[in-house]
């Protein structure tokens, strides 16, 4: 390894030595951040100022300067409802089923999701036995890959799967899971939350451990009991930890996509397609590809997203200085 | 025997077991089960024969039947037991079956064809994992293919990325110069722009680039990474000047200070962010789905996905498939866990 590394470095050495010369220490800073900035500047922030002009601009055309102006018309079609809470009376009926099918999605999933990772963090933080092992079993799916995890559940699921088959062997009886709109909700909601739960987990049991010993050994010399115990000591000292984790399951519960897409490519109908796919689809899989559409929408979930991070590294930075 | 029980109930500083540990391991062994259970199912269906996959209920071994060389017929005969009438009992080689009528012959007299009700022949069944399903991979799709992409997006965006962040994390954490607060300040701006909402124009450039339908539209806008510039300069704050100043004494030239003593010391967050690095690269999917759009280009998750669609039968290859798939990960996880949850734990994931 050394031996391929070693050359290429020294190589990089030569022209980094010249610049060290020119600029002196301090201002080498610079060369060490070029490629970094680079990127940034071309994949980060071009395209965040780059989303507005596609924004206001109409037509299927890619290229910028052949993109006829159109103002604020694609957020006036996207917003144009005569009841936003009812999809079938909006121009852009699409975006918001998409709208409220996410609005449902995060809200179920992000609280079975915490409410099950904190479950799982505090059995973990008992006296048990293998603590390291049941950690990593409930961590192991958050390596799958999206793709993977929709197949897993996919053939699990299917007509003549396992499930049906232990459901008939009741006498309850199969159902076909991924075409009836309702349960291929309810599923999605479950396989985002057995892919991610882990993560979670995780970090909440890492906040139980950094809970002092002696506190809980004070209340044990009160005799406080179990319950007391747990809402006194244990969630107040949680708080914080649980902040950060349910901001970071809501960014992400915006921005589901992947497994979902894997999984019922949005249906049955677009019983499951999130705000992602819709952008997805206007932009890239459908014809016209409708750009604008699609960068007013990526606007407005930024707009979110901008809002929640914000939140959260407020949290975060409250949670180091307290 | 007894070393197993009191293992298994021994609780600290208390003889017995309280009814809430029972819940506890009765909870932690529904959990096995729910997050093993599938990936195991999953690698179990993957070993079973198309036929084997058709059948419902499904069993939860993979069998196969076993086949006899009767003289006479040119192709093994798949054997079956005679459950009912003259031939109870009796080992049968099935040569033709249509509409609940099977056609046999006893190996002991090849030429005499006996009729029978099918429902009378049990099928004489052995476990085996079949692997045909993993070989026609190779032979049906292109395969190496899908996995040469995967993992050359893979490895090169992992070492970009390490050697990009981990010089824009050793400017930030050891060097004072005008403008490093507003940098640190970008770095974090640039969180809060994930790539799902910036697609279409980031489409633009990486198409203006010449990168559409490149595994390079893929490689290089991930090369650079918040988390991974954070993660670096929080590791390599701790490492003390003195060690630097007393390199500059030497006349060592800052890229040497920079790959002879900071990226070996910086070891321990480096393993971590490959290991991220890793992962998200093998497991991406929305932005290679843009990108990448010819089937040669394919990724093995697009791969996965697209047959998925075109094949909605095929469960045989796609099983299989899923299980390549996931492996190379698996494996990760089996060595490296340790290093995983503490990376996944300090970064947000991310």
């Amino acid at each position: 390894m050394l031996k391929i590394v070693s050359p290429i470095m020294r190589i990089v050495e030569i022209p980094m030595l010249a610049l060290q010369r020119k600029l002196g220490i301090n201002r080498l800073a610079w060369a060490f951040l070029l490629p970094n900035l680079i990127l940034f500047g071309l994949f980060a922030f071009l395209p965040v100022i780059l989303n507005v002009f596609y924004a206001v601009t109409g037509g299927d055309n890619v290229l910028l300067a052949d993109r006829p102006n159109v103002g604020v018309r694609n957020f006036a079609s996207l917003l144009d409802c005569s009841n936003h809470f009812d999809p079938n009376s909006c121009r852009e009926d699409k975006f918001w089923r998409a709208v409220w099918n996410t609005a449902w999605f995060v809200t179920l999933q992000v609280g079975f999701m915490v409410g099950f990772a904190l479950l799982t963090a505090l059995i973990l933080n008992r006296d048990i036995r293998a603590r390291g092992f049941f950690r990593s079993v409930f961590f192991f799916p958050v390596l799958l890959s999206p793709v993977v995890v929709a197949l897993i559940w996919k053939w699990i699921l299917q007509r003549e799967g396992v499930l049906n088959a232990f459901l008939d062997w009741t006498g309850i009886g199969g159902i076909n899971w991924l075409v009836d709109a309702q349960w291929a909700f309810t599923w999605s909601v479950f396989i985002s939350v057995w892919a991610h739960m882990g993560f979670y987990t995780l970090i909440l049991l890492a906040g139980l451990q950094a809970i002092p010993r002696d506190v809980y050994d004070a209340a044990l010399m009160d005799r406080a009991s179990a319950w007391r115990t747990f809402r006194k000591i244990t969630l107040p000292l949680l708080a914080p930890t649980m902040l950060v984790v349910l901001v970071l399951a809501l960014i992400k519960g915006v921005q589901t996509f992947d497994e979902i897409y894997a999984f019922t490519g949005g249906g049955p109908g677009t019983a499951t397609t999130f705000i992602i796919q819709y952008i997805y689809e206007r932009g890239f899989a459908g014809a016209p590809r409708l750009f604008g559409l699609a960068a007013a929408a990526s606007l407005l979930v930024a707009g979110v997203l901008v809002v929640l991070t914000l939140l959260q590294l407020r949290v975060s930075k409250e949670n180091a200085d307290g | 025997m007894a070393k197993v029980i009191s293992f298994l109930t021994a609780t600290r500083g208390k003889g017995r077991l309280h009814w809430t540990d029972w819940v506890s391991y009765g909870y932690l062994c529904l959990g096995i089960f729910l997050m093993f259970g599938p990936v195991v199912w999953l690698v179990l269906s993957s070993f079973k024969t198309p036929n084997e996959l058709d059948r419902f209920p499904p069993r939860f071994l993979p069998y196969a039947q076993e086949t006899l060389e009767i003289e006479g017929y040119d192709s093994p005969l798949l054997a079956f037991v005679v459950t009912e009438g003259e031939l109870a009992g009796q080992t049968v080689g099935q040569t033709r079956r249509a509409a609940g009528r099977a056609e046999v012959v006893v190996p002991a007299n090849p030429s005499e064809r006996i009729r029978l009700q099918a429902d009378t022949l049990d099928p004489i069944e052995h476990i085996a994992f079949a692997t045909e399903n993993y070989t026609q991979l190779f032979e049906r799709f292109n395969f190496l293919r899908f996995f040469w992409n995967s993992t050359f997006i893979t490895v090169t965006a992992t070492i970009l990325m390490l050697l990009f962040n981990s010089m824009a994390a050793f400017a930030l954490s050891k060097y004072e110069f005008r403008g490093r607060t507003t940098v640190l300040l970008m770095v974090i701006g640039t969180l809060m722009v994930p790539q799902t909402v910036v697609l279409v124009p980031l489409f633009l450039i990486v198409t203006e680039l010449g990168m559409f339908n490149s595994l390079w539209g893929v490689i290089i806008p991930g090369a650079a990474t918040p988390t991974g510039v954070f993660l670096l300069r929080q590791y390599m704050i701790t490492i003390p000047d003195e060690i630097l100043d007393a390199a500059r004494m030497d006349k060592a030239s800052e890229w040497k200070i920079f790959w002879r003593i900071i990226l070996p010391l910086s070891a321990p967050a480096i393993a971590v962010l490959a290991i991220l690095a890793i992962m998200w690269r093998w497991n991406d999917f929305l932005w290679p789905l843009i990108v990448l759009t010819r089937t040669e280009n394919f990724t093995l998750q697009l791969a996965l996905n697209s047959f998925q669609g075109e094949l909605q039968t095929d469960w045989p290859s796609l099983l299989a498939m899923t299980v390549l798939t996931l492996l190379p990960i698996a494996a990760v996880f089996a060595f490296l866990q340790k290093y995983i949850a503490t990376g996944i734990a300090s970064t947000g994931g991310k």
